[in-house]
């Protein structure tokens, strides 16, 4: 592979949509101005522009996802382009059809787009690789590798509230070790200038030397790790770490490190309670919490979809520039 | 533009805007309409509509339209780098309203203008309001109020210089005006040149 970002065309513009990793501030400082835009398009009467139209999207969803892919889904028609959803863990490569050959039959059926959820690391710079060169690839989330629209969605939903995020502290609690969420944030929030990011985690779900290799201060005790902050963003413990021994129960997770009014006594008056969803009350944090005043949780649903038009159109409006020499242009 | 000159001072320019204003008020006073709504389009749009808005004493605050995401261009040139949200104070449907423009040359944004604010509703009637009216139609749309009438070479362009002060600025386009330009640039000031005072 060449040096070059395997997101970007020659020019530097967005063609696919696969990692924080690589892109530049200006580039993601364009994503979030776009998203200001497209929040507006909710407040039409018709909640829908033109822009997309005629341009096919396909969910490939290889792994469920509701709000993920409903916002997307929801995105690509306000969009006005035209949505596939395929569910493909019930489809197709259940019987036997191998991810490529899926891959051209819907390129066949000129799609433009692939948004792609899948478990495994790396799927969607798999496909963007193979995919046509007219057809872009947006990553719903791979692996344990990266959710890069919801990093985006979330430093739209901070920059909203906080304008200003080069005075920033931010925590971000809970299973670092797994969550794809926690590594592209941690990405977008380096890269858009915060200057003090905190990972919290127990032992067993932090990995080792992140300090070192993203620039972070972990903590293992949630209270000392809330200190101060202005944004908690709360991460999915997902059930089946509880099975594999890397967390006591539930209720221990809750009692060491649930968010309740209490501890966040200590972060900022004015802090910001995130989450991504789905939120497990009782677990990640109590409902007094999630549906306290400071939560911003729900605004993160809505600013989803316009986070995720600027990231669909950005691409889609790449795909037919055509490459000029320099100093010329359609005249 | 590449080597531009003044073509009508501030003087001029508010002068256009006074008769606009009288021509407002006498066609609104015709029309037997009352209470009307403006929008103006972004950026220089907005710039005559925020004059015109005083000097009619119009009662709901004033509208701002972003036609980007209704352009035809999209798919030739790919998104616009600078987006604003459209903002309307109060809802279009069954309202005269009163859309403002700084420059009238093909009609394209105008056409998408009109797509934008039925996406809002429905509105009762659009007067269509423009500083300067120039040749190069390619759309049936036609201004109802003008402030300046520019007999131009196919070369030439006009623009709105603003806010303060406004002065319209005249000048030849290069022969290849970049279309897809990054912030900064003559394109990225207005997000209708693409359209109405670039060629095409």
């Amino acid at each position: 592979m060449s040096k070059q970002n395997p997101q970007l065309d020659t020019q530097g513009n967005l063609k696919h949509f696969l990692t924080i990793e690589g892109l530049s501030r200006d580039l993601l400082t364009e994503i979030l101005d776009q998203a200001e835009g497209f929040l507006g398009v909710a407040q039409q009467a018709v909640k829908k522009v033109p822009l997309c139209r005629g341009k096919v999207v396909a969910n490939l969803f290889f792994e469920t996802s509701t709000r993920t892919r409903t916002t997307f889904e929801l995105a690509a028609k306000r969009l006005s382009a035209d949505v596939l959803n395929l569910n493909i863990s019930t489809s197709a490569t259940a019987k036997g059809e191998t991810l490529l050959d899926t891959l051209r039959n819907l390129e066949a059926m000129h799609v433009d787009m692939f948004v792609v959820r899948h478990a495994t690391s790396g799927a969607a710079h798999f496909i963007a690789a193979h995919a046509h060169p007219h057809v872009s690839v947006i990553n719903a989330g791979d692996g344990r590798h990266a959710h890069p629209t919801q990093a985006m969605l979330d430093m739209f939903t901070i920059r909203r509230h906080k304008q200003d995020l080069s005075r920033l502290r931010v925590a971000i609690v809970g299973d670092i070790m797994h969550s794809r969420v926690a590594r592209s944030q941690i990405l977008a929030l380096k890269t858009l200038g915060v200057p003090e990011v905190r990972v919290i985690a127990p032992g067993t779900l932090m990995p080792n030397s992140i300090e070192e290799s993203f620039g972070v201060r972990a903590y293992h005790d949630l209270r000392e790790g809330v200190r101060d902050v202005d944004v908690v963003i709360m991460l999915r413990i997902q059930r089946e770490r509880m099975n594999s021994a890397l967390l006591p129960s539930e209720h221990e997770y809750f009692q060491l490190f649930g968010l309740t009014e209490e501890r966040l006594s200590t972060a900022q008056p004015d802090a910001l309670v995130m989450h991504p969803g789905p939120i497990n009350r009782g677990v990640e944090m109590d409902s007094q919490v999630a549906d306290g005043p400071r939560s911003v949780i729900l605004e993160q649903v809505s600013n989803g979809i316009a986070v995720r038009m600027a990231v669909m159109s950005m691409c889609i409006g790449t795909q037919n520039l055509k490459i000029q020499p320099a100093g010329d242009a359609d005249g | 533009m590449s080597k531009t000159e003044i073509w009508k001072d501030a003087d001029a320019v508010n002068a256009a805007i006074d008769g606009m204003a009288d021509d407002l008020k006498a066609l609104i006073a015709e029309r037997g309409i009352e209470n009307p709504l403006m929008v103006g389009i972004h950026t220089g749009g907005v710039w005559v509509a925020d004059r015109l808005h005083e000097r009619l004493g119009i009662a709901d605050a004033l509208g701002h339209l972003d036609i980007s995401f209704y352009r035809d261009d999209f798919t030739r040139i790919g998104m616009h780098p600078q987006v604003r949200p459209s903002y309307l104070p109060v809802g279009v449907d069954d309202r005269h309203l009163i859309l403002v423009d700084d420059v009238l040359q093909s009609g394209r944004t105008i056409r998408a203008a009109l797509n934008v604010l039925f996406d809002y509703g429905r509105p009762a009637s659009v007067i269509l309001a423009t500083l300067a009216e120039r040749g190069g139609r390619e759309l049936p749309i036609a201004p109802d109020v003008v402030g300046l009438h520019a007999q131009l070479d196919r070369n030439e362009q006009i623009k709105l210089s603003g806010p303060e002060p406004l002065l319209m600025l005249r000048g030849k386009t290069p022969r290849h005006a970049s279309a897809k330009s990054g912030p900064g640039s003559e394109t990225a000031q207005k997000s209708s040149s693409h359209s109405d005072s670039g060629p095409t």
